[in-house]
């Protein structure tokens, strides 16, 4: 267990990065524009995701310059999740940079990582968004002989606005990973918990699909692409938990009763200290799993402490910013409920705590 | 020019090739070693340091270490080094700082800490430990409390009123009292886990010499605050390997004593598990922000954290040992050096973890702090404020 070395801080690069993002989301995806679009026919921001992809280059950040991406790791990856967690903008980062694109880049499927990494497509994980690390191989799609596959997922993270979906598969000869087109796809968006990422069900029938990997090395790719996924999403978790708490303190300096701002009050006060010391170590953990993602060290065990202990944390702090609003935290006006909604929904992606619990209780020898 | 690592290895090796520490005696190596200016390396030159970036102490630290140098046994010390001297170096006059510093490092004079009072606890500057000006010297008349190593220091910091008539902050003066002098009578003060680390100390007519007040007549509080930021930045940034803690000893026992366990107990346990990783990951991450220089405000919200995870963890692992959870190992009363959490039982550990959320500020004391200087959030109501200390409610 190598944890001696780990660098748990921000760079001036990390910084640097995280302030072009919180620039750009802060223009084009301010609470009101977050509202407005929930309910339209068009619930993800595509003009935004091209401006992320294109000029701040997200979209290929963590892909390794030969393939076409920027070269950077899982530390910078981390620091874009916790912006857009800070944000909830309805963007298929999760779906297609972290999860999709992983697993490509994991068997060097060139063609599409260049695709997905210059923001020419967009791509989805077809595995229900609840999988955890660990899970099983999936077996609801099968590929036959033929090279077509045929199947159904639930609930696919992104999967409405995909190009590409990459379809683990039960091939003729064993765990086989395709990338379908969306196109020769039936792809029906759910009514989904989460308004700012959508869940989707797809539905493959004898469609046309190409093999990039097979056996060991197919499933060492979802893997792979789940333990990035969770590994990011306690980053995205610690900037949802930080709006939370930020949001409540300013909110509680102004709100007036009793003739004194409410935020005087030391049961309030005591409150916001507990989401503040629970900010405090969930940024340590979600850095402590981005730099574990980043060196390949210590990966499992950092990954599933940083999801066991974040998951929660973005849920308290999203819970207790609607109870500390008062009445009008209970109203569809004001963005607190998009939060608690990601962060409820984050609590289940990839892995619940209590499935995270259990799996790092067999890594580090705590026997039933 | 700023000191590199690799500078500090070289005066190291250099030094201990002129100080063999099999052949030299412990003291005379010790003070050897302040005058290099190889002790505290922050500190300045003359005084056991030599400005060096503090991050690089661990450097020079692990050539001693190595070489099985004898080292100033720092827990034995803790108030001294983490509390008294960055004290004494900030507001000491030159005299005090060549008096006090090198005894103090070398552990030769040992330190306690004289502020807390039956009446001023999380309101420390309510006390009421009177000092009055008599020629050279002040007359010290109080009662303090919580006082760990009283019985075995040779000097303490020291907090007195000096002038009632103002309000409560503004009239203290702060000194350093020597333990020996005649009127310091030191009781120890059992603890509900049979020991007693603690101790009342009763000042009565102790004689100070006016040399040994520390800052300005009425600066006392400005003083007092020093030690006290010292003190926190002591208990939030230590840093532990993984399972290095109590949670290490709770898992040794799940593994060895299966017939112990219960699926109810493993879910508390691996919640238990996980915080304490996380603890020790944002402790590390304190000491990595300490090291840029960029200190955060995150100790007193990790000191919040970790007293939860003791009291919880320690509880469980009584509640974990069934049977054995009903002896306790030993209620004598003895007065021990330092707090040995790990050398005793799980039952002592419970209790003694109750003091976790009370010593070196209340949780609750934690909370205001950080709701106020971390958060911004409105003040508690100072209804004290501008009333002059004699006047208070008491």
């Amino acid at each position: 267990m190598s944890q001696t070395q780990r660098d748990l801080l921000y760079s001036d690069v990390e910084e640097d990065l995280r302030a072009s993002v919180r620039d750009l989301l802060k223009a084009k995806a301010g609470a009101e524009a977050l509202l407005a679009r929930v309910e339209t026919a068009e619930p993800y921001d595509l003009k935004l995701w091209r401006t992320l992809a294109d000029e701040v280059g997200v979209a290929g950040l963590a892909v390794p310059e030969e393939l076409g991406g920027h070269g950077a790791s899982a530390r910078e990856v981390a620091v874009v999740a916790e912006e857009l967690g800070r944000s909830v903008a309805p963007v298929p980062f999760l779906g297609s940079v972290v999860l999709a694109t992983t697993a490509l880049v994991h068997v060097g499927a060139r063609d599409f990582v260049g695709r997905l990494a210059a923001g020419q497509a967009i791509g989805a994980l077809a595995v229900p968004l609840s999988t955890a690390p660990g899970a099983g191989f999936p077996s609801s799609v099968t590929a036959s002989a033929d090279g077509t596959v045929s199947g159904r997922v639930g609930t696919v993270a992104d999967a409405s606005v995909a190009d590409l979906l990459v379809v683990p598969a039960a091939g003729p000869d064993g765990p086989a990973l395709y990338v379908v087109s969306a196109a020769d796809a039936t792809v029906s968006e759910l009514v989904s918990f989460d308004l700012t990422r959508r869940v989707a069900d797809v539905a493959l029938e004898n469609a046309p699909a190409t093999l990039v990997a097979s056996g060991p090395e197919a499933a060492a790719a979802l893997e792979q692409a789940l333990l990035f996924g969770a590994g990011i999403l306690a980053s995205e978790q610690t900037g949802v938990a930080e709006w939370a708490l930020t949001e409540t303190v300013t909110y509680l300096k102004g709100r007036y009763q009793f003739g004194r701002p409410v935020g005087g009050f030391q049961s309030l006060k005591h409150r916001l200290a507990n989401l503040y010391t629970d900010l405090v170590l969930a940024r340590a953990a979600a850095r402590n799993a981005a730099d574990a993602l980043a060196t390949g060290t210590d990966v499992p065990i950092s990954v599933a402490v940083a999801q066991a202990r974040n998951a929660p944390i973005a849920v308290r702090a999203t819970e207790e910013a609607i109870q500390l609003h008062g009445g009008i935290g209970m109203t569809w006006e004001h963005p607190a409920h998009l939060y608690l909604k990601r962060a409820k929904a984050d609590e289940i992606a990839l892995g619940t705590p209590g499935r995270h619990r259990a799996r790092l209780a067999e890594l580090i020898d705590l026997p039933a | 020019m700023t000191v590199t690592a690799e500078d500090l290895t070289r005066q190291a090796t250099e030094f201990l090739a002129s100080h063999d520490p099999k052949t030299t005696d412990r003291l005379e190596f010790l003070r050897a070693r302040f005058d290099a200016g190889l002790a505290w390396i922050h500190f300045p030159a003359g005084l056991g340091g030599q400005n060096a970036p503090r991050a690089l102490q661990s450097v020079v630290d692990a050539v001693f270490t190595e070489a099985g140098a004898p080292d100033n046994n720092p827990r034995r010390i803790g108030i001294g080094l983490g509390m008294a001297a960055p004290t004494i170096l900030a507001f000491g006059t030159p005299e005090q700082r060549e008096r006090f510093l090198r005894p103090l490092w070398t552990g030769e004079e040992v330190w306690c800490q004289l502020f807390s009072e039956p009446g001023a606890g999380s309101d420390l500057a309510a006390l009421g430990t009177r000092a009055v000006r008599d020629g050279d010297d002040w007359i010290v008349t109080g009662q303090k409390v919580w006082t760990s190593g009283a019985h075995e220091s040779q000097w303490a910091i020291l907090v007195t009123r000096t002038d009632p008539d103002v309000p409560k902050h503004q009239g203290m003066t702060y000194f350093l009292c020597d333990m020996t002098a005649p009127g310091v009578e030191v009781r120890p003060l059992r603890q509900i886990t049979g020991e007693a680390e603690f101790n009342e100390v009763f000042l009565t007519d102790v004689r100070i010499p006016d040399t040994q007040r520390l800052g300005a007549v009425g600066e006392g509080w400005k003083v007092a605050q020093t030690t006290l930021m010292n003190e926190r930045v002591a208990i939030g940034g230590h840093v532990q390997p993984r399972e290095g803690g109590l949670i290490g000893i709770v898992a040794k026992t799940w593994r060895e004593r299966p017939e112990l366990r219960t699926p109810e107990l493993r879910d508390r346990l691996v919640k238990h598990w996980v915080e304490a990783e996380t603890l020790r990951l944002a402790g590390t991450r304190l000491r990595q922000q300490l090291a840029v220089g960029a200190p955060g405000p995150e100790g007193s919200a990790m000191k919040v954290a970790f007293s939860e995870l003791n009291q919880a963890l320690t509880g469980l692992e009584v509640e974990l040992l069934g049977e054995k959870g009903l002896a306790y190992d030993d209620w004598t009363f003895r007065r021990p050096a330092i707090v040995d959490f790990t050398g005793r039982e799980a039952g002592y550990r419970y209790l003694r973890a109750k003091g976790n959320s009370i010593e070196g500020g209340t949780s609750e004391v934690l909370r205001n702090i950080i709701a106020e200087r971390v958060l911004g959030l409105p003040s508690e109501p100072r209804v004290d404020k501008d009333v002059a200390w004699k006047d208070l409610p008491r």
